[in-house]
């Protein structure tokens, strides 16, 4: 193992010099992921946020038959202007532009209707593919439905119909997410963006020492040395193994940093993301750069240049990420069985761990020794990469 | 001393050893000379175990290169052809890497780094990063750093490739220098001119088998030739069509 450590000493310092490496590690990986991260959950906060105590304003087209129903809006918050639109097709133009989020159409009918208890006819125009429309959009369907059920409620009282009759179910709703299981879903994405990171932090040095060792010239007369190739690819993957654990605890850092500033509470959710829960996060996650550091290295092994190398590692990239994001859209618990599959497992447990509940010893360790696991066959094979001619001719 | 025997190695069905055979014996400095594509640079990448021959046997010292390649690696000193150096690491770290990875560490690994930086006259940058160095600074740190070991056998590809006069001739001299304390100097060049000035013995290597070997006496008697670049031409069998005007090794090589 010797050999192997000089190896390593060697390559950590050369690739601690090299600029390019070293803000992959420090910077773009660490940076990338918060900084993304922070805009998403911004926006989906604004979203769910936005407007719900302030006044809305929206277009009407025909109000003035309908005086009751104006003020009702208002009560709620919800500002009709009659005066903007002629039309009722001006109006459906406007919101078909996205000029406006959405109007109201009073049926020239509307006060003869009502009068005679026939369904009196509003149109709401809206585009509802137009996300940042739904909520204005849910709060003027729920004020309409309230008045049209205040009416409905007065009409069978006026006959001496008791109005619960209408009502057969009451429908209670009893949410029993924490406000840290609320943020799971947005905070599952970090794991998503943590691994990322870790990858980032450390494929330019894989893909230095190996392909980049080659294109430079300086790998052949490395291999006249009287050192095993096993020991040379394990000082190359520990050195990537490393950078990406640096990167790693970086990137945590940097999340747990960017979660005090995001406005998660006003969403209702906390996220535990205490010094101690970051550490436990390290240790879950920090398996896999022995995977990662392999894979990298493997792949690089077999191309001839940096640029090659760099072509390939970063479609191989994206491939142990995946298991993450098809958990984010089909959430899972974690268990025994799903602890072998890496970065689901530690998926899995890093969200336990932000959700503040405990984590099975066992089920850490097994995803701890099969994540390590397959790093380790990437090694082999890499190691059978460097054993061949192949790697020079 | 090396030995080849039988030595054959084809890429992709296309030969580039047919069946060579020769010796290197220490104490002399023998020069493996051949037009490009001649099957220089793959005999000396068996020697030094980076590539495996399909038939035949290469040997440094009796220990054969196929068999224990890590025993033959302790042994050799290699300047491969086109080699390079760690940009970002001082010519001391290089060496030092070097020394490391042939088990010299902490003192013995300074004291052996000190004595190539003074062999190669290259103290005076033995603390700058090798960075944007010229040819002949490469050169002569590859080259201690082959030397950091004090290996018995010395293997050269190309060694004054690039290189200017001062350079070759300070080149010179160490190559020279290692002979006479003894060690079995190898070295493959495609220049007639540099194997006339510093070789002891000649092997001409044509494809991919040795056309002539043994001192530049003994090879113009064999081939009839009173100029060595003219037994040259004779031996790589390039002078049937124009005895007055022989084409170029390179031309020979295309042919």
């Amino acid at each position: 193992m010797k050999p192997a450590f000089r190896v390593f000493r060697k390559e950590f310092v050369d690739s601690a010099r090299e600029r390019r490496a070293l803000a992959s590690a420090l910077l773009f990986g660490p940076l990338f992921g918060p900084v993304l991260f922070a805009v998403v959950v911004s926006f989906t906060v604004s979203l769910q946020v936005d407007g719900s105590a302030e006044a809305i304003e929206i277009p009407i087209v025909g109000g003035d038959g309908a005086p009751n129903l104006v003020a009702r809006l208002g009560q709620r918050l919800i500002d009709v202007d009659p005066t903007r639109f002629e039309d009722a097709d001006a109006l459906r133009d406007a919101v078909g532009a996205g000029d406006e989020k959405m109007g109201l159409v009073v049926d020239d009918g509307f006060g003869q209707a009502l009068r005679d208890g026939d369904p009196a006819r509003l149109w709401i125009v809206a585009d509802q593919s137009n996300a940042s429309a739904q909520i204005p959009l849910q709060r003027l369907r729920a004020a309409i439905a309230e008045y049209s059920a205040t009416i409905g409620t007065q009409r069978l009282l006026l006959r001496g119909i008791d109005p619960q009759l209408a009502r057969p179910f009451a429908i209670l709703m009893d949410d029993v997410s924490t406000p840290s299981g609320r943020a799971v879903l947005l905070l599952g994405m970090m794991t998503y963006f943590l691994l990322f990171a870790m990858l980032l932090g450390g494929f330019q040095v894989a893909i230095d020492t190996t392909a980049g060792e080659r294109e430079r010239g300086s790998l052949e007369p490395l291999l006249t040395l009287p050192v095993r190739r096993r020991d040379l690819v394990l000082g190359k993957v520990a050195t990537a193994t490393v950078f990406m654990a640096i990167s790693l605890a970086l990137a945590v850092t940097a999340f747990a940093t960017a979660v005090r500033f995001m406005p998660l509470a006003e969403i209702g959710m906390t996220a535990n993301l205490s010094p101690w829960a970051c550490m436990k996060i390290w240790a879950l996650v920090a398996p896999f750069a022995v995977l990662g550091a392999g894979l990298m290295t493997f792949v690089a092994s077999f191309t001839k240049s940096f640029r090659e190398a760099q072509t390939y590692t970063s479609i191989a990239m994206t491939v142990p990420p995946l298991p993450v994001l098809f958990s984010i859209f089909n959430p899972l618990q974690p268990s025994l069985a799903l602890m072998p599959i890496p970065s689901l497992s530690q998926h899995l447990l890093v969200t336990a761990v932000i959700k503040g509940q405990g984590i099975d010893p066992v089920h850490a360790l097994l995803s701890a020794a099969c994540t390590i696991a397959v790093g380790a066959l990437c090694t082999w094979g890499a190691v059978r990469r460097f054993r061949s001619e192949k790697l020079l001719v | 001393m090396i030995e080849l025997r039988d030595l054959a190695k084809r890429f992709g069905g296309v030969p580039a050893l047919a069946g060579a055979s020769f010796t290197a014996r220490d104490g002399a400095i023998t020069g493996l000379l051949g037009p490009n594509g001649a099957g220089k640079s793959t005999a000396l990448r068996i020697l030094c175990t980076v590539l495996r021959a399909d038939a035949g046997t290469a040997a440094v010292d009796g220990i054969d290169a196929s068999r224990d390649p890590i025993g033959v690696r302790a042994r050799i000193g290699v300047l491969p052809h086109n080699a390079n150096l760690y940009a970002n690491l001082s010519t001391r770290e290089n060496i030092a890497y070097y020394a490391a990875l042939q088990g010299l560490e902490s003192d013995a690994g300074a004291t052996a780094v000190d004595r190539v930086l003074d062999t190669m006259r290259i103290g005076d940058i033995a603390d700058r990063r090798t960075k944007g160095f010229s040819q002949g600074q490469r050169i002569r740190v590859g080259l201690a750093r082959a030397l950091v070991h004090d290996p018995r056998t010395l293997i050269l590809d190309e060694p004054s490739n690039g290189l200017d006069v001062m350079a070759t001739r300070a080149l010179r001299d160490v190559i020279r220098e290692r002979r006479d304390a003894g060690c079995c100097v190898l070295l493959a060049s495609h220049v007639m001119q540099e194997v006339a000035a510093l070789c002891d013995r000649i092997v001409i290597l044509s494809h991919g088998k040795v056309a002539a070997a043994g001192t530049p006496d003994d090879i113009r008697a064999a081939t009839g030739r009173d100029d060595l670049e003219d037994a040259f031409v004779k031996a790589i069998g390039g002078e049937r069509e124009d005895p007055r005007n022989p084409p170029s090794p390179t031309q020979a090589a295309a042919r």
